[in-house]
């Protein structure tokens, strides 16, 4: 039974790997089976994915629940990576993303899912982190960039990706016109792109 | 309405569609590379705020992941299609007819990772031959696609090899007291080409695959394999390239 040697990967001697590189290397690894490439991949994103879970499904025995699942998926398709089409940390929280929203969207398929919208939640631009201080360059940089969007696209993001809301009911919810709010998803997540510097 | 679907590409990105639209948009994204690559980077973006939403995972998590990954096994990777036009099916097993449902090689999902059998405990005598197949380098695979009654199949061929090889994941198991055939389809003949257990598997098909217009899949009586397959069909998958 022979592997297919890979060409060498990683930085070379003595540059520092870009982190989206060190991601692509441990999930390309984690691939060919190897769990502790695995194991260190889970260490660098548990914090967003388990988090992102927690804000969507907001129950933290759920939330576990469905980030187990989405990291299970991960490793079991991790050969259908395509480093070409986006970075591994992409990836990964669409995974998470999607099965979080069919959690939540299921978990209230049986009662009609709240579109009365109230200002429970903290609003999109507020960091969740439990530890202000520690709260990430990154996600500094992103609550920046947030502010150039306006409100109805931050709002109407914020009701789509922590909401789990379809571009429908959060149509309903901001009292758009109906077919608006796809839109203004669409025209914050391209300013959000941009602002951030994601290659289009 | 045609010209609205690109619009769905945010609400798309961040799963802000329902059941039906995802399904029309991703019937769409098959079509087009604009939208896909858009979908791609708006992905990116959506992505980043999950930054705002971190959140330390507790120590229970850590562990069930990790004894999670001991007993479930990477999926093979996805060889791209070959650019070449290949055979058109002109004769199908008449039964089957309805349930052939040929796919055009090339969907949007299929992309090219490095070609790497994942680790298998299943040592057998043809796994070389195997994976000669699953890495020629005119290696070609169907798109995977649904079984009927669960799971997915897809099918790897080598022209040069002349042999083929399938993988099935998530396949239930065959009924009691019967197993499952393959088949190599032949100008409408069905020729036998082993069998496989239900569940998630890589196997060689019997015989020269090169000539082959399909891989039928029939529940058949266990014990010595059928020469005839019977009505119960479980799947045909297509060579038949776009």
């Amino acid at each position: 039974m022979n592997n297919l040697t890979p060409e060498p990967v990683g930085a070379p001697q003595g540059a520092p790997a870009a982190p989206g590189d060190v991601l692509s290397d441990l999930l390309r690894r984690s691939a060919r089976g190897d769990q502790q490439a695995f194991a260190q991949l889970y260490d660098a994103t548990s914090s967003r994915m388990f988090g992102l879970a927690l804000r969507v499904v907001r129950d933290p025995a759920q939330a576990e629940e469905v980030a187990q699942e989405a990291f299970l998926e991960v490793w079991r398709t991790s050969t259908r990576f395509d480093p070409d089409r986006g970075s591994a940390i992409s990836w990964l929280m669409t995974i998470c993303h999607r099965k979080a929203v069919d959690r939540v969207r299921s978990a209230e398929a049986s009662t009609r899912r709240d579109t009365s919208y109230t200002q429970q939640n903290q609003t999109i631009d507020h960091d969740t982190t439990a530890d202000a201080a520690q709260a990430s360059m990154e996600a500094r940089r992103v609550r920046d960039a947030l502010t150039g969007l306006t409100e109805v696209q931050r709002e109407a993001i914020e009701l789509a990706y922590f909401g789990g809301y379809t571009h429908t009911e959060v149509a309903g919810i901001l009292d758009l016109p109906v077919g608006t709010a796809k839109t203004r998803i669409r025209d914050g997540l391209i300013r959000l792109r941009d602002k951030m510097g994601v290659h289009s | 309405m045609s010209g609205d679907i690109h619009a769905l590409s945010g609400a798309y990105a961040v799963d802000a569609v329902d059941d039906i639209e995802r399904a029309q948009f991703e019937r769409h994204l098959a079509d087009c590379s604009t939208c896909r690559a858009e979908v791609d980077s708006l992905r990116e973006a959506g992505a980043l705020i999950s930054h705002m939403s971190a959140a330390a995972a507790p120590d229970s998590l850590r562990a069930s992941v990790l004894a999670g990954i001991q007993t479930v096994r990477p999926v093979p990777p996805v060889i791209a299609a070959a650019a070449e036009r290949g055979r058109s099916t002109k004769r199908r097993f008449p039964l089957l007819v309805a349930a052939a449902a040929l796919i055009a090689v090339g969907a949007a999902g299929a992309t090219v990772i490095d070609v790497v059998r994942s680790d298998s405990s299943v040592e057998q005598a043809s796994s070389s031959r195997t994976d000669r197949v699953l890495q020629a380098s005119d290696a070609v695979r169907t798109p995977v696609r649904d079984l009927p009654g669960g799971g997915t199949v897809s099918v790897v061929r080598s022209a040069s090899l002349k042999q083929a090889v399938i993988l099935t994941e998530d396949m239930p198991a065959a009924p009691d007291l019967h197993t499952y055939e393959l088949w190599l389809q032949r100008d409408g003949v069905m020729v036998p080409a082993g069998q496989i257990a239900g569940g998630t598997n890589t196997v060689l098909l019997d015989g020269d695959a090169s000539t082959a217009d399909a891989v039928g899949i029939t529940i058949e009586a266990a014990g010595e394999p059928a020469t005839e397959p019977s009505d119960e069909v479980v799947d045909v998958i297509g060579f038949e390239q776009a």
